[in-house]
């Protein structure tokens, strides 16, 4: 679905991005994990074709859409402009196929994007992708400024989208807890270059991974944040 | 009370085509951050072309068609000059208007000569709550509210319209949702060129416009464009009455020769007041 293969990004003289590969597979959810400075974002400005790369290859096959870190909505247009305009590439602009998947979406439809709270301005920004019917999400930091509480009921609605649409989600993320419990897989990233990757559930157990991005807790010592929210 | 009368209907339609020309401007700015200094050129080219197409014998309607549609296309071609190269910053392109604005005198004396050109549109005058009024000034305002109800509706029922706010909302969501900003801003430059070149159809059956007639609308039109910060066009709207109002009537009463320096001054105290505004708005947001 998505294959990257040394992918060098670079900045006039500074190296952003230094032979980083990934590969989320069809109905794949995986992780990006990694500190402020890592590359993560320019990783997915690559993968939409924001930032061109300096060398290496992007294979995607099929669509992918981009949820931008800080929702980046049109403030001044309302819920249903923002949605309609994410299919500007699709014929179907149709915005009550996101309706039924977010109905909340719905009910605020008329009011201006600017106007709504940090999580309902996230899920715009995440309507808004899937207007343009993509096989592959990337999500720049979901869970960035926003509550616990809010942060689970959009994690749901991305797994729900994962599951029952087999949409592939390629996750960016600096809480490394939230990224592990929801996706299959996780990498992690450090200074450009991919240094560590596997199933979340190893690399959560891992003491070095643990110390940097879990706060020195492995995650067989804790509970899920999905089970926390669930209860 | 008659002259006041007439004063004010001729400030209230000057006024229209300053509404117009400020239009085009707040349109490439809010798309691409450009001041396109080059927008005065637009009314030249509308109102020159108009009158000389009307001289070669096209009818009415057609000329002033084919002068709009002219002057849009130059809109588009200074577009793809100032903002065509991926990555030109806004100051440069800027200044690219400002030199186009200055070549395009060559090219306005080859084609239309060096005199100035004027034509008639609707024709006489007609009595205004005591006042004679050219009917003209009539046709520009009820032209100057249509092309704005027009503009209303463009922007808030059109796909286009609104992909042209979200362009100057967020250049970078725009991309990520598949809209081209760079088109989106060439398509700017072009509605801002047959806004200009309305403005000079417009303006010519009552001041004959020459080649260099397009600093007067343009530094009009810029006042009155800064009123609403280069971004609101309804405002704008409000800034050019002001400024269309206040000259015609310091043209009446005091003498013509002071309009331009009105618009400079009144300019220069909104852009005073704007700039000592905003420290104070930022200090409130942080």
């Amino acid at each position: 679905m998505l294959q990257v293969d040394d992918l060098v990004v670079r900045y006039g003289s500074a190296v952003a991005l230094d032979g980083v590969g990934l590969h989320v597979g069809r109905g794949e959810m995986v992780a990006l994990v990694g500190p402020n400075g890592a590359g993560k974002s320019t990783l997915v400005n690559a993968l939409s074709g924001v930032v061109r790369p300096a060398g290496g290859t992007i294979r995607i096959d099929g669509r992918l859409a981009h949820v931008p870190e800080g929702r980046q909505l049109f403030a001044d247009l309302s819920v249903e402009d923002n949605l309609r305009l994410g299919a500007w590439r699709s014929r179907n602009r149709d915005p009550r196929r996101i309706y039924e998947v977010m109905p909340v979406l719905g009910e605020m439809r008329r009011k201006a994007a600017g106007s709504l709270s940090g999580g309902q301005q996230q899920m715009v920004a995440v309507g808004r992708a899937l207007m343009a019917d993509p096989d592959v999400i990337a999500i720049d930091e979901l869970s960035l400024g926003l509550a616990p509480i809010v942060v689970a009921d959009l994690a749901r609605h991305l797994a729900q989208l994962n599951s029952e649409r087999g949409m592939a989600i390629l996750l960016i993320e600096q809480n490394a807890r939230l990224a592990f419990d929801l996706c299959q897989r996780a990498y992690v990233i450090e200074s450009g270059r991919i240094v560590a990757e596997g199933d979340s559930g190893e690399l959560s157990r891992s003491p070095e991974v643990a110390r940097a991005y879990l706060g020195g807790i492995t995650g067989s010592d804790t509970e899920t944040l999905l089970e926390r929210t669930a209860e | 009370m008659s002259s006041f009368i007439a004063y004010l209907v001729s400030g209230i339609a000057i006024g229209c085509t300053y509404a117009l020309v400020a239009s085009g401007f707040v349109m490439i700015h809010r798309v691409t951050r450009v001041v396109n200094f080059a927008q005065g050129t637009f009314a030249v080219v509308g109102g020159m072309a108009t009158a000389s197409l009307l001289r070669h014998g096209l009818p009415h309607g057609l000329a002033e068609v084919v002068a709009l549609a002219s002057a849009a296309a130059l809109g588009l071609l200074i577009g793809v000059v100032a903002i065509g190269k991926p990555g030109t910053p806004p100051l440069s392109s800027v200044i690219i208007t400002l030199g186009l604005a200055i070549g395009a005198y060559a090219g306005e004396v080859m084609i239309f000569g060096d005199q100035p050109l004027s034509f008639t549109m609707a024709h006489g005058s007609t009595s205004f709550l005591g006042a004679h009024v050219d009917r003209q000034l009539f046709v520009i305002m009820g032209v100057t509210v249509v092309s704005y109800a027009l503009l209303q509706l463009f922007f808030g029922r059109t796909y286009v319209g609104k992909a042209l706010t979200a362009c100057s909302s967020n250049p970078y969501a725009a991309r990520l949702s598949g809209i081209n900003p760079s088109r989106m801003g060439l398509l700017a430059f072009a509605i801002g060129g047959a806004l200009g070149g309305l403005a000079g159809v417009l303006i010519t059956p009552i001041q004959p416009v020459s080649f260099d007639s397009d600093s007067l609308l343009a530094v009009n039109g810029f006042a009155a464009a800064i009123f609403g910060g280069l971004m609101h066009p309804s405002t704008a709207l409000l800034g050019a009455l002001v400024l269309g109002v206040s000259e015609s009537m310091i043209g009446g009463y005091v003498g013509a020769s002071y309009e331009i320096e009105v618009a400079l001054v009144l300019m220069l105290a909104i852009m005073v007041w704007r700039a000592a505004r905003t420290p104070v708005m930022a200090e409130e947001v942080a």
